[in-house]
């Protein structure tokens, strides 16, 4: 069997440049939520600037010569779809793995590098967006693959890592371990010290000897690298199993009605993803933050978990919750810098197990509670987000997003599509 | 769990709502079988009828004079295709030094050139210039009422 993983390149600043292609070979680069720092770079922008610097780090003179935008995930959203549903067109099996990723498998007349560059063009033409793919036995190896794909520039974003080929022990030498899908941080550390730094050495490790020390999923990494496929999606990525929304205030407040309508807000959008997902939380964390940078005796950085009576996704009881638990943590002697949630212990919804006692009678109610929740989800979804909302929202709140920079959401708003002077 | 007062709520689908017309239209009597019944086709939908690759159409909206022979006028909405191989004659969205414009795509002595519909506008010669065919207009939308449509 053959596995490939199409990668698209720069993903955000590559749907920019499709309505703009004024920005095409300039620096570009896209900011997070709230406009704080960088999350996403053009290959020109990353000579100049670190991933995940803040905005405001950034020179004036730099500024200048470069392209910074609010990130406009409507418009990144929809062009990821645009994508993965040209890719189905040309491979049978996809399983899209992030907002930009996808893993394909390959029957027999669809192996070859040719096919794959032939799909790369048309997913170019038909979107405007660039990808790569990365090809070989498993899912550890077609990430290799990919990663090679893109570093080396005479592979033309596509290549194929053959186990057997010459060159496979090579490739394998110089890559380190922190390339490899699963490997993360802490791990990556832990590795080094036990003098493990290349793919080519984790491969020869005793698979058995680091279930041990380590866990299965790394142990499968082992036998991914030898081109054993034995990882699935779902091993490294289910549904997210949590959801958080944060956000600081713009000036640090001790005003419980503030602080009460963002945990209302952020609560809301976090219910919202936790819909979009189709899952159901058990409990919610409440967290509040003071200003880290002022006086050390005015400190105050409490959170509390508190779970629901029954795991939900409904908004309205969700946020009962939550404010619940602000209330329970909330000093008025302490000014807050920042407030959030996040939604715990998330399951997908058909695995709800419902209370013995009350089933019967709420089974309705339920029903009746998910229609409401998908009603307004519509609607927001159709007039705008927070067109209904739970309880008072104080226009231009402190806390809304700001999104300064931000391009049109060309395919999802009528008002917003391209406009051409001619 | 919160008690809501609406007795029940449904979607509405947008698939549904908005641009589809009944093919036939017929008052049926209670306890008869319709005649018209086995000629139901279902609605015509005017999005499928003009987009035929959804994933590769984008729409953009034109103002000013310079297609109008081609008939694209001011504040027409263009249904562009992206996965089409662009023609000669075929009107194009273009990127030329990295300005989109609308033109028509057109070869004289095999050097392709894009062409307005106006004469007031000179042809655009390719060569020399950073040039890339981003689209094909399949459609020209002119609306008469509701021109923000």
């Amino acid at each position: 069997m053959m596995i490939g993983l199409i990668d698209c390149n720069n993903f955000y600043v590559s749907c920019e440049r499709v309505f703009n292609p004024k920005l095409e070979n300039r620096p570009v680069g896209i900011l997070s939520n709230n406009d704080g720092c960088i999350i996403a770079r053009s290959n020109e922008l990353k000579p100049f600037v670190p991933m995940g610097m803040p905005a405001f780090k950034i020179s004036p003179d730099l500024q200048k010569k470069i392209t910074l935008l609010s990130s406009n995930y409507e418009l990144y959203g929809d062009m990821s779809q645009r994508v993965f549903k040209t890719i189905q067109n040309y491979f049978h099996h996809v399983e899209p793995y992030s907002i930009d990723e996808a893993f394909i498998h390959l029957n027999e007349d669809q192996k070859t590098v040719g096919y794959c560059r032939n799909v790369q063009k048309i997913i170019k033409r038909n979107t405007g967006i660039p990808v790569s793919i990365g090809l070989s036995s498993t899912r550890t190896l077609a990430k290799i693959a990919n990663h090679i794909a893109k570093k080396n520039k005479k592979h033309e974003n596509t290549f194929c890592l053959d186990i057997h080929g010459p060159d496979f022990q090579h490739i394998l030498e110089n890559l380190p371990i922190s390339e490899i899908w699963g490997i993360g941080r802490r791990l990556n550390a832990k590795l080094i010290t036990m003098g493990i730094e290349n793919a080519w050495q984790l491969k020869n490790c005793n698979p058995k000897f680091i279930e041990q020390h380590f866990s299965i999923v790394l142990e499968r990494t082992i036998l991914e690298l030898r081109g054993i496929s034995c990882i699935k999606l779902t091993d490294f990525y289910t549904s997210k199993k949590n959801i958080v929304a944060s956000r600081s205030f713009g000036q640090s407040t001790n005003n419980l009605f503030n602080i009460e309508e963002a945990i209302r807000f952020h609560t809301f959008r976090a219910t919202e993803k936790l819909r979009k997902q189709q899952s159901i939380a058990h409990a919610i964390l409440v967290f509040l933050r003071t200003n880290r940078f002022h006086d050390r005796a005015l400190q105050h950085n409490p959170s509390l978990a508190i779970s629901m009576s029954y795991p939900t996704d409904d908004s309205r009881e969700i946020i009962k919750t939550a404010q619940k638990g602000l209330h329970n943590i909330f000093r008025a002697e302490y000014h807050y810098h920042k407030a959030g949630i996040m939604l715990l212990d998330i399951i997908h919804k058909n695995q709800r197990q419902l209370d013995f006692f009350t089933y019967t009678q709420n089974n309705q109610l339920i029903k009746r509670n998910d229609n409401l929740m998908q009603v307004i989800d519509r609607i927001n979804q159709k007039m705008g987000s927070y067109t209904i909302f739970i309880g008072g929202q104080t226009k231009k709140a402190k806390w809304h997003l700001r999104r300064e920079q931000l391009s049109q959401r060309y395919t999802t708003r009528w008002e917003e599509i391209l406009k051409l002077r001619i | 769990m919160v008690e809501t007062e609406a007795a029940s709520i449904h979607l509405v689908h947008p698939d549904t709502y908005g641009y589809c017309l009944p093919h036939i239209e017929m008052l049926v009597k209670a306890g008869f079988p319709s005649p018209a019944d086995d000629y139901l086709e279902g609605k015509l939908e005017l999005t499928k009828h003009l987009v035929d690759h959804p994933s590769a159409t984008y729409y953009i909206r034109v103002s000013g004079d310079s297609m109008i022979d081609y008939g694209i006028f001011d504040h027409d909405l263009l249904v562009v295709d992206r996965s089409l191989e662009p023609r000669q004659g075929d009107i194009v969205i273009a990127s030329v030094d990295g300005e989109l414009t609308c033109k028509a795509l057109a070869i004289k002595n095999n050097v392709p050139y894009l062409k307005s519909g106006n004469p007031s506008y000179p042809p655009i010669e390719i060569k020399n210039k950073e040039t890339m065919i981003w689209g094909v207009v399949i459609h020209a939308i002119h609306s008469f009422r509701n021109r923000n449509r």
